[in-house]
């Protein structure tokens, strides 16, 4: 603790101008900017899947199971980081047993709950359990059992099994679409509904970090069935890349559409919190909003696949061109959130000042804690193309 | 035929907005609007005290006897990060600027730092923790960690606290912080402990000049209510209707 | 028409009423036991909230024992103070009635901190001086008797 204090008394010298005594220390750090960013990843990636079976979207069938799983492995990392950014972590439990109704925060175990167990597992359960029955008759030895316990004692493949299994996979990716713009929209408005905060708070902030999250799961998926491709050697479906393409094109406007109707609207109405807003934007925030999250993660990005829209150069040369502009989508949809949550610490509510932001190297609150937490999610991914390998399914009729 | 126009169209005016008028006059007079700054307790609710606060900027000598003393009392860890309770001194310049300082939250008094020659305006501002009635802290806690006591004390149970910090970023006022020790959320108590044993809150104890008023907004002959009656008052961040009890007089506008 | 339910629905639903069952069960178990008695909170606490010793006495535990100081205060301009604003928190004292355990103020810097010179300090509240030329190389005790500090010494 004392080392703290220290490093408290450092950061009192780089405050400028007046700051309430309890604001030195921003509350959330960089484990919150990746829990939002993590759920938006799965958001936006299930929204890509759930295009395919209910949209019919057929271009994109190479993708589905791809990105259902890649959904799966980043929800499955995205509690970790909320729960150690706790003073208590021990206390986590509560969010459960006494969960305050008014708070936006306590949907969280419940929308978490429903959307890993009542969405994603069941929609995955019932696209693979063909698959599971078929793979728990060829597999010898312990993979033989862990397939059978995953069929749930349900063995039948017949056509008329497989009917149901469609049926009702459809009907829960429909539930799971509202399922998703819940488990992502709620983070948007715990911001958006603290009005102490005027940089947060905008009836916009749920739309936006939805929108956003969108964005961002479809950069990863492209990124990931491109990783994967490379490394199965297979070759890549180049129209449904394309696809993938032509939706982050269209999502990223619509996006950036919605970033800047908020800031037009902030920059119009001048009220009380815009000289302080203007400072932060122009001064702290400069680097992390204007150069990675406008410039390089949105403008950049679309100008290259509106480019990309009109004039279609060789299969290398998009496919290099895809990459390196989803590359830069991610990045910037991480300083999208990063300038909502650190930007939003980073003033004083008296309007009179800023405090600093230090980020460490090590520690719960360090950046190599950070990058332990997005990498983890692709490790699992792994794992589960290995567990669940989409190419290897048992034959469908579709 | 113009002037016939014109005379009949301002009687028609004059015969709807008197209406409209008559008509909100009655709505309003059969409902009357709830105060913005008298906040009104819960339905029902009627027994027991109803504490709130009151400050008196004219009367305050910024000597930061009151943070201090809320330190001693409460145990709070003597560095300059974590306030319960602390004083900001306003000077607004003949240039027009305003320089607003809060050295260690006032807890070891002030000197002046701007030379009387540019000083246009200066005062002290006393801060604390608002008890509001409908307080945005107790609304955002997940798990029902903090709480507004029967006696409209905003308090944090610090057994069940898991100090999410959601309710830091809630509070506009900056009255909350992390305790370093216990690891949860810590704020002003009002001196619950105190008051409960019909002794005054520490800071209101050793204010030396009677700028801060503590009392039970019930009590139709306490002091507090006088000083509602007698004085001009107003909260901070009147705009966000968070039902703060803590009632300045002789608020200026350069205080947020 | 006989409807017949597909097995995947059977066995999903009996696994959804053992989950929220067993989470239910759990949950009756993990709830504090004073949760809900008052609103949203663990009534408990409010007890835990008083529950906490006292560092000050507050004015009138002084007066049993010093009344005579007491008067003093009371027939000058620092009547309205209470004792522990400058004594500093007295239950110790009270607890032990050892001297050594309240505070006794020396020194200038100490008077100055409510009667030091500040643009910002109303003069019809406090007196006030320029502590660093106001009778130099004196201590304020020298002239004043904090508790009668009209009634000069010098």
């Amino acid at each position: 603790m004392e080392q703290h204090i220290q490093h408290l008394y450092e950061m009192l010298s780089q405050v400028e101008g007046f700051i309430y005594p309890n604001e030195l220390e921003l509350q959330w750090g960089i484990l919150i900017v990746i829990y939002p960013y993590i759920t938006g990843l799965v958001a936006g990636a299930f929204i890509l899947a759930s295009l395919e079976r209910v949209f019919n979207v057929k271009v994109l069938k190479p993708t589905y199971e791809l990105a259902l799983l890649t959904a799966l492995a980043f929800l499955l990392v995205a509690a970790l980081p909320l729960v150690s950014h706790l003073a208590r972590p021990g206390r986590a439990f509560r969010i459960m047993i006494t969960p305050n109704t008014h708070s936006a925060m306590a949907i969280f175990g419940f929308v978490y709950s429903w959307y890993l167990m009542a969405v994603l597992l069941l929609e995955i359960w019932f696209d693979y359990r063909k698959s599971f029955v078929v793979w728990s008759r060829e597999r010898k030895g312990i993979m033989k059992w862990v397939y059978k316990i995953l069929t749930l004692g349900v063995m039948d493949i017949s056509p008329k099994a497989i009917e149901w299994d469609r049926k009702i996979g459809y009907f829960i990716t429909v539930i799971g679409i509202p399922s998703a713009f819940l488990l992502h929209g709620y983070v948007g408005f715990i911001f958006g509904s603290i009005k102490a905060n005027p940089w947060w708070s905008t009836v916009l902030m749920p739309i936006i970090f939805l929108f956003s999250a969108m964005v961002s799961g479809i950069a990863l998926v492209l990124v990931i069935y491109m990783a994967v491709s490379y490394i199965r050697r297979q070759a890549i479906d180049m129209k449904a890349l394309d696809a993938i393409a032509r939706y982050l094109f269209f999502m990223l406007i619509l996006d950036f559409t919605l970033e800047s109707l908020d800031q037009i609207h902030r920059f119009y109405e001048a009220e009380e919190s815009f000289e302080i807003l203007s400072l932060l934007v122009s001064g702290r925030l400069y680097l992390t909003l204007i150069v990675f999250q406008v410039i390089l993660g949105t403008l950049i990005p679309l100008v290259a696949l509106g480019t990309l829209q009109l004039y279609k150069p060789r299969e290398k040369i998009r496919k290099a061109l895809y990459l390196s502009v989803s590359v830069l989508v991610l990045i910037g949809i991480f300083f999208m959130r990063w300038n909502v949550v650190i930007g939003g610490q980073l003033f004083s509510k008296s309007f009179r000042g800023f405090t600093s932001f230090k980020l460490g190297l090590v520690g719960s609150e360090g950046v190599l804690m950070g990058i332990v937490w997005i990498v983890l999610p692709f490790i699992i991914l792994a794992f589960l193309l290995w567990f669940l390998p989409p190419w290897k399914k048992a034959e469908d009729d579709i | 035929m113009g002037t016939t126009k014109i005379r009949t169209n301002r009687r028609e005016f004059l015969r709807s907005t008197a209406t409209a008028a008559g008509g909100l006059f009655t709505f309003f007079w059969l409902q009357p609007t709830k105060a913005f700054i008298l906040v009104s307790r819960e339905e029902g609710v009627t027994e027991g005290p109803w504490y709130g606060i009151g400050i008196d900027i004219e009367k305050c000598i910024g000597c930061g006897k009151c943070a201090a003393a809320c330190k001693d009392e409460n145990d709070v860890p003597k560095d300059p990060f974590f306030f319960r309770n602390w004083v900001e001194q306003y000077t607004v310049k003949k240039d027009g600027s305003v320089v607003i300082e809060s050295p260690n939250g006032g807890m070891d008094g002030f000197t002046q730092s701007v030379p009387d020659d540019q000083v246009f305006k200066s005062f002290f501002v006393p801060k604390m923790c608002n008890h509001c009635q409908t307080s945005p802290c107790v609304q955002v806690c997940p798990i029902g960690a903090t709480y507004d006591s029967p006696e409209g004390v905003v308090l944090v149970d610090e057994e069940s606290c898991m100090g999410c910090r959601y309710c830091v970023q809630a509070c506009p006022y900056g009255c909350r912080y992390i305790h370093p020790k216990k690891n949860v959320v810590d704020k002003c108590t009002l001196c619950y402990h105190r008051i409960k044993k019909d002794l005054i809150p520490a800071c209101f104890e050793v204010c030396p000049t009677g700028a801060r008023i503590f009392g039970d907004l019930n009590d139709k002959n306490s002091e507090l209510i006088r000083f509602l009656g007698e004085k001009n008052v107003q909260v901070l961040k009147a705009h966000l209707n968070t039902g703060s009890k803590l009632y300045y007089h002789s608020l200026s506008m350069e205080v947020l | 028409m006989k409807i017949k339910i597909p097995p995947q629905i059977n066995r999903l639903v009996l696994l959804f009423i053992l989950v929220t069952g067993l989470f239910l069960i759990v949950r009756q178990f993990l709830i504090p036991d004073t949760f809900g008695d008052l609103g949203h909170y663990r009534a408990a606490s409010l007890e835990d909230n008083s529950d906490i010793p006292l560092n000050f006495a507050g004015g009138a535990a002084c007066f049993d024992c010093h009344e005579d100081i007491f008067d003093l205060k009371e027939q000058d301009l620092h009547s309205g103070l209470s004792c522990e604003t400058c004594h500093g928190p007295g239950q110790a004292h009270v607890n032990s009635m050892e001297a050594s355990d309240i505070f006794i103020p020396t020194g200038r810097e100490y008077c100055g901190r409510c009667h030091d010179k500040n643009a910002a300090r109303p003069t019809d509240y406090v007196m006030q001086v320029d502590v660093s030329t106001h009778n130099e190389g004196l201590d304020c005790n020298e002239c004043h008797n904090a508790h009668q500090p009209w009634e000069l010494l010098r």
